[in-house]
């Protein structure tokens, strides 16, 4: 009978759930670059403040916008982290789902590095064209594009180590892959003149030349991991040559098996990365759905509070785990407070 | 054919020899070889087992165990009031205004002031130079006991405060003197600084019940992290799981097995029941996105959606158990009953019922205990991430507040940066099948003991 009882308890729990459910405490979802950085700011926001802790859940910028963009009400999330900018068609998705103010916010710069094993070989003379020519799935060769069949780094710079070329990088669904195409495979396509090639194959068509550099070999030798970092770690780990894309807050935690590959001479480093220096970097964003502001308590508080300076700046427990502040953040807390939506700033 | 025909002897072939017990013939020898040869295999078949399951234990238990001790370093902190109720007279709300930013600077100078103390002599000569010892939490264990004890502002309190990850890790020989050389969080003169206060009895390794009964934690201090509440969050969907597919379970399959006419429409509904039974668990995972979420706006990463989507997943395994059950009670029950002018339904829930029920329960604890070691449909329900951090504070929030479960912290620690999360993965492995083994222990108790063999 209990047994019963309590099937029907649940049964009428569940029913009235959804009208008598109000939540208390703040959502957020998206980029898994960003996850350990709103997990640092939910826990401080949960210790200082009298609200409930945030729950953070990961599962990409993509995935974090898509759900962003469901719509207002409690059964959405509040806040979405991207480690890009949003897309015009994503905010046209959400001005479609009634997801029409929503605030912007850049807490720093997260740095893009490639590190190999560190009983491996040394990978210090990186440039961008070295990395277009290892993984593009064609090159350059006496003035026409072929394709790659090059085995070893030193294959094409005879600087770099005689070590078989095997990249691991981030397969098509995180943020981190675009930066990697944009501010290292275009950079490098341009330098080895395949850009120009490309250009001249499809007409002028700029547009269609950059998508031609993001074009990766598909011999095996570059790996698209579709997976987090650790499982980038751990085909590192397996594979002497192999040469990983990680986060600069990533490798920092793991130092101990991991060695950094230089790129244009720069080692990275929150400094470096800062100073613009070291060149793969991108900026980190959050965004916040304005209507829920009000509605859930803390969403304001938190979106301040990730901003403030003792969090975000440069003293600050982000920057500590490897986010590169941002040197324009005052302009940022300004914005948050005063709820600045896009649509304004534009 | 006749027997004749088959008695004959085969014609251009010897004479087969007279055939004695006593003499070994060759064919004997090649089938008592034959039997050995499969009794070896079977040995090393069951061989094999044993070695991977000892591996993997062995696995667990190496990497896993160190998550159940912590390191911790006892202070004696002095709750300055300048610095924590600037304008006197204990308000708690101007207390409150301190942030936990506020008191680090207190934690790190009462550690400070410990090494001199004890005359250590160290070349880190600033109070800064602590941090790298200290777990970001002891900020926040200090707030919240003087925010319980104003009074206490201007006494000096000692503490129990957390090691920070690379001290326990070295300690616990994850980290190394050679592993930190490129770390930027702790240097080789911290570590120097460990020994001596290791040896002072001011840094022990203790046993750490928060690990099991405490929340999850933020990247930044692995230290801090625990199973608790996932636990907790795991219990409300076990209870959802129970409530749910039991009576659901056993009432469909006594309908199917006892009442219902053998037609089409229960063909039907048999196949389809074993099928559901093999259907992946990701499925109901998206099927209870798209229902109970978006449909049914039920609460995200609320453990009542979890127990539902995996209720759905053990219902077949229930059906299946309790129809082979009820199928094994011997007709005879049945026929005895109904002779003696019992109804049907009397026959059922007096006799056979009580007979069936050991093998329902093992079945029903074997789906349970399937269902709470599930991972892969919580994924799309929103139970992975950064979301065991805040106990349930009653029965209500306990079903619809945001949680997580044991398999998906697990998965959570997995992936994260801090190689101390790797440990706290193993250990809460450790738990996990501690959990998983005590409810299949139970299964075979009561399969042992009210068993009843025809």
């Amino acid at each position: 009978m209990t047994v019963k009882l309590t099937a029907s308890v649940l049964a009428i729990a569940a029913v009235s759930a959804s009208a008598a459910f109000a939540r208390d405490n703040v959502q957020v979802a998206g980029s898994s670059t960003v996850l350990p950085y709103a997990s640092i700011v939910a826990e401080a926001f949960g210790e200082n403040f009298d609200f409930p802790t945030p729950v953070v859940e990961s599962g990409g910028s993509s995935a974090g916008l898509k759900r962003f963009c469901e719509g207002v009400g409690e059964n959405t999330i509040d806040v979405a982290n991207a480690s890009r900018k949003i897309k015009d068609k994503e905010i046209k998705a959400c001005a479609e789902a009634g997801v029409t103010d929503i605030i912007e916010v850049r807490i720093g710069y997260d740095g893009i590095v490639f590190a190999s094993q560190i009983d491996g070989p040394a990978y210090t003379s990186f440039q961008p064209v070295d990395i277009f020519n290892g993984l593009a799935a064609k090159v350059v060769k006496d003035g026409a594009l072929v394709e790659n069949t090059h085995k070893q780094w030193a294959d094409f710079n005879a600087d770099l180590p005689a070590a078989d070329i095997a990249a691991f990088i981030p397969g098509t669904k995180h943020g981190t892959r675009e930066v990697f195409e944009e501010k290292v495979l275009v950079e490098g396509c341009k330098e080895a003149g395949a850009f120009d090639l490309y250009m001249a194959e499809n007409g002028g068509d700029k547009k269609a030349a950059g998508k031609a550099c993001f074009e990766v070999r598909t011999d095996g030798v570059s790996v698209d991991i579709d997976g987090d970092y650790t499982e980038t770690l751990a085909r590192v780990d397996a594979n002497p040559n192999g040469i990983g894309v990680f986060g600069l807050a990533f490798y920092e935690n793991n130092t101990d098996t991991l060695k950094v590959a230089t790129m244009g001479g720069v080692a990275p480093s929150t400094e470096s990365i800062s100073t613009g220096e070291y060149p793969v970097s991108r900026p980190l964003f959050f965004y916040v759905k304005k209507a829920h502001i009000g509605v859930i308590p803390g969403l304001k508080e938190y979106a301040e509070f990730f901003v403030s300076e003792e969090i975000a700046g440069s003293d600050g427990p982000l920057s500590e785990y490897g986010l590169v502040s941002d040197p324009e953040l005052e302009a940022t807390q300004a914005a948050v407070a005063d709820e600045k939506t896009m649509m304004e700033g534009m | 054919m006749t027997d004749a025909s088959l008695n004959t002897p085969n014609n251009g072939h010897e004479p087969r020899a007279k055939s004695s017990l006593m003499t070994v013939d060759a064919r004997t020898k090649r089938r008592n070889a034959s039997e050995t040869r499969f009794r070896m295999y079977g040995i090393a078949a069951v061989a094999a087992g044993v070695f991977f399951l000892v591996v993997l234990l062995g696995a667990i238990l190496s990497n896993g165990v160190g998550a159940f001790q912590q390191t911790f370093i006892s202070v004696d902190v002095y709750l300055d009031p300048a610095k924590l109720d600037k304008k006197g007279g204990r308000q708690i709300e101007n207390i409150k205004k301190v942030s936990t930013f506020g008191y680090t600077p207190l934690v790190q100078q009462a550690l400070f002031d410990k090494v001199a103390e004890l005359g250590v002599e160290t070349p880190l000569q600033k109070r800064k130079d602590m941090k790298a010892l200290i777990s970001a939490s002891a900020a926040a264990q200090v707030r919240d006991y003087v925010i319980a004890n104003p009074m206490q502002i201007g006494e000096t309190v000692t503490f129990r405060i957390l090691a920070s990850s690379r001290v326990d890790g070295y300690l616990k020989d994850r980290v190394t003197r050679d592993s930190v050389a490129r770390d930027k969080n702790i240097k080789p003169t911290h570590l120097d600084l460990v020994d001596a206060l290791t040896k002072a009895g001011v840094i022990q390794k203790q046993f750490n019940i928060d690990f099991i009964i405490g929340a999850d934690a933020s990247e930044s201090r692995a230290e801090q992290a625990g199973m608790g509440v996932s636990i907790l969050g795991s219990f409300f969907m076990m209870l959802v799981v129970l409530g749910l597919s039991l009576p659901i379970g056993v009432a469909a399959s006594i309908y199917l097995e006892e009442f219902a006419p053998q037609n089409r429409w229960t063909d039907v509904i048999e196949v389809n029941i074993s099928n559901l039974a093999a259907v992946p668990s990701i499925v109901f995972g998206i099927l209870g996105l798209a229902v109970f979420i978006q449909f049914a706006h039920l609460p995200q990463s609320a453990p009542l959606v979890g127990g539902l989507v995996l209720t759905l997943m053990t219902l077949p395994t229930i059906i299946i158990s309790t129809r082979a059950s009820l199928k094994s009670v011997p007709p005879s029950i049945r026929d005895a009953a109904l002779g003696i002018g019992a109804s049907k339904m009397q026959a059922v829930f007096h006799h056979v019922l009580p007979l069936a029920m050991p093998g329902i329960l093992t079945g029903t604890i074997i789906g349970v205990a399937q269902a709470l070691g599930e991972t892969a449909p919580l994924l799309l329900i929103g139970m992975v991430g950064y979301i065991a951090t805040n106990y349930p504070s009653g029965i209500g929030s306990g079903f619809l507040d945001p949680n997580s479960a044991m398999p998906a912290q697990i998965y959570e620690w997995a992936k994260r940066a801090d190689p101390a999360y790797y440990e706290r993965a193993w250990g809460g492995i450790i738990i996990l099948l501690v959990f998983l083994l005590t409810m299949n222990i139970i299964a075979i108790i009561l399969r042992r003991r009210f068993e009843r063999r025809w």
